[in-house]
């Protein structure tokens, strides 16, 4: 047998399962139905414990309020400065982003992208991407685009490192506050809220909420299977 | 897998592949789906010893350097954790430590086990071993702390003549550590784990 011809080099897209409570646990596989859950509960598979989904109360606007406020911190939190510091008459002070141009300019330009990726950029998209998925997913019926940005949210989360990095500061700040005066800018606080709200933002959404409702890469396949019978599981 | 159903990583749609093809795009997300991650062990392996020889120059090059009027001073990772060591720093002492120094080399370890395990068909351990899995990608991400510290001690501390820091050049084989494993872990596929698992009692994907 061989496979259907495409336009295109990429594979054919699959036929889906008609019943889309049916998933398959992503860390051993085994196949299962996912029950009906009430707001905060969750399922977990009963062979290796992953926790498969947690229904969350009240989710897409709780995330929505939670995400507004992560990004009027994000944009204090690189607008000011984070760390000051003066002794014998010098003083200093730098930003996120002053960190990471200092390194380029040392001669570690590798370290510095990764610095600024994992502590400006990948926070912005985090946050960027999932403001928009739940701002879209208001409506009935939301677009494809919503679909292909909260497939790469996740990754986007795993290179955030907003949490590691503020431990990092407080190291050094302590470091040098043997030899200096340091002073912790508002930046910092800012940062330290901004660690909270991720990680209640990201606690607060429930992609199965959007994820049955979004329109299909390939829409007839959607009308196959029984969307409305799982919209009607989970209201 | 062995019911021909492919599960999609990002939206958890399944799905069967046309008839004949051994992969296909998710209908929902339109993410490429395959029955397992693609070479899922070796690339594994490839970032996992990759990881294993940047290891080395990472703890022996000095991750910064201080100039003051006396003189530089390099600093490898094992340094600054002893020069954070005082009555008061050691609870930090312990962070690093921990960090920098005990995460990275307990990754490597507990990717290598998992990888052999699975090579070796081993049907032992599987709900210890996806733990171990878990655990590793759940900690990974803090060992990116030593790199941060630096960064800012780096940008702030330049009271020229009198005391600068630098980055030294075992920042960047110890940035790339932890680059390096986290990709290791997000190569590894841990249903590989299950499936050497004799067929008769439960359902694959």
């Amino acid at each position: 047998m061989t496979a259907p011809h495409t336009s295109s080099s990429e594979p054919a897209y699959n036929t889906p399962s008609a019943d889309l409570e049916l998933v398959a646990c992503p860390h051993c596989d085994l196949v299962q139905r996912l029950p009906a859950l009430a707001p905060g509960e969750a399922a977990r598979c009963p062979r290796c414990d992953k926790e498969l989904w947690r229904r969350r109360e009240d989710s897409l606007e709780r995330t929505q309020a939670l995400t507004l406020a992560a990004a009027i911190l994000y944009v204090v939190a690189n607008t000011v400065p984070m760390l000051g510091l003066s002794a014998v008459g010098h003083h200093a002070s730098t930003t996120l982003y002053g960190g990471a141009r200092h390194l380029w300019e040392t001669g570690q330009e590798v370290v510095a992208v990764l610095v600024l990726f994992t502590a400006v950029v990948a926070p912005a998209l985090q946050i960027g991407f999932l403001l928009a998925v739940v701002l879209a997913a208001r409506r009935p019926r939301p677009a494809h685009w919503v679909a292909t940005l909260l497939r790469h949210q996740p990754k986007t989360a795993t290179w955030s490192m907003i949490e590691v990095m503020i431990l990092g500061v407080l190291v050094a700040l302590i470091k040098i506050a043997d030899y200096a005066s340091v002073i912790a800018g508002l930046a910092l606080f800012a940062l330290g809220g901004l660690v909270v709200l991720l990680a209640v933002m990201q606690a607060a959404f429930d992609p199965r909420e959007v994820w049955i409702r979004v329109a299909w890469a390939d829409e007839a396949a959607r009308a196959a299977t029984a969307p409305d019978a799982a919209l009607e599981a989970t209201p | 897998m062995r019911l021909g159903w492919q599960s999609c990583e990002a939206c958890a749609l399944l799905s069967r592949p046309v008839p004949g093809a051994d992969e296909g795009r998710c209908p929902r997300c339109g993410e490429e789906l395959a029955f397992r991650k693609h070479r899922s062990i070796e690339r594994t392996w490839a970032f996992v010893i990759a990881a294993a020889v940047c290891y080395v120059p990472a703890n022996l090059l000095p991750v910064m350097v201080t100039t003051t009027a006396a003189g530089s001073a390099p600093d490898t990772i094992m340094e600054g954790v002893i020069l954070l060591w005082s009555p008061t720093g050691w609870p930090l002492s312990l962070i690093v430590l921990f960090a920098s120094i005990m995460i990275p080399s307990a990754k490597i370890v507990a990717l290598i086990y998992l990888l052999v395990t699975v090579q070796r068909g081993s049907v032992a351990n599987n709900t210890q071993r996806v733990r171990l899995y878990r655990t590793v990608e759940l900690i990974g991400r803090w060992s990116m702390v030593d790199v941060f510290v630096d960064t800012f001690t780096a940008a702030l501390v330049q009271l020229q003549p009198l005391m600068a820091v630098e980055p030294g050049p075992g920042l960047f084989f110890f940035a790339a550590v932890v680059v390096l494993t986290m990709l290791a872990v997000e190569s590894f596929d841990p249903r590989l784990i299950w499936d050497a698992a004799p067929a008769n009692e439960v359902a694959h994907a």
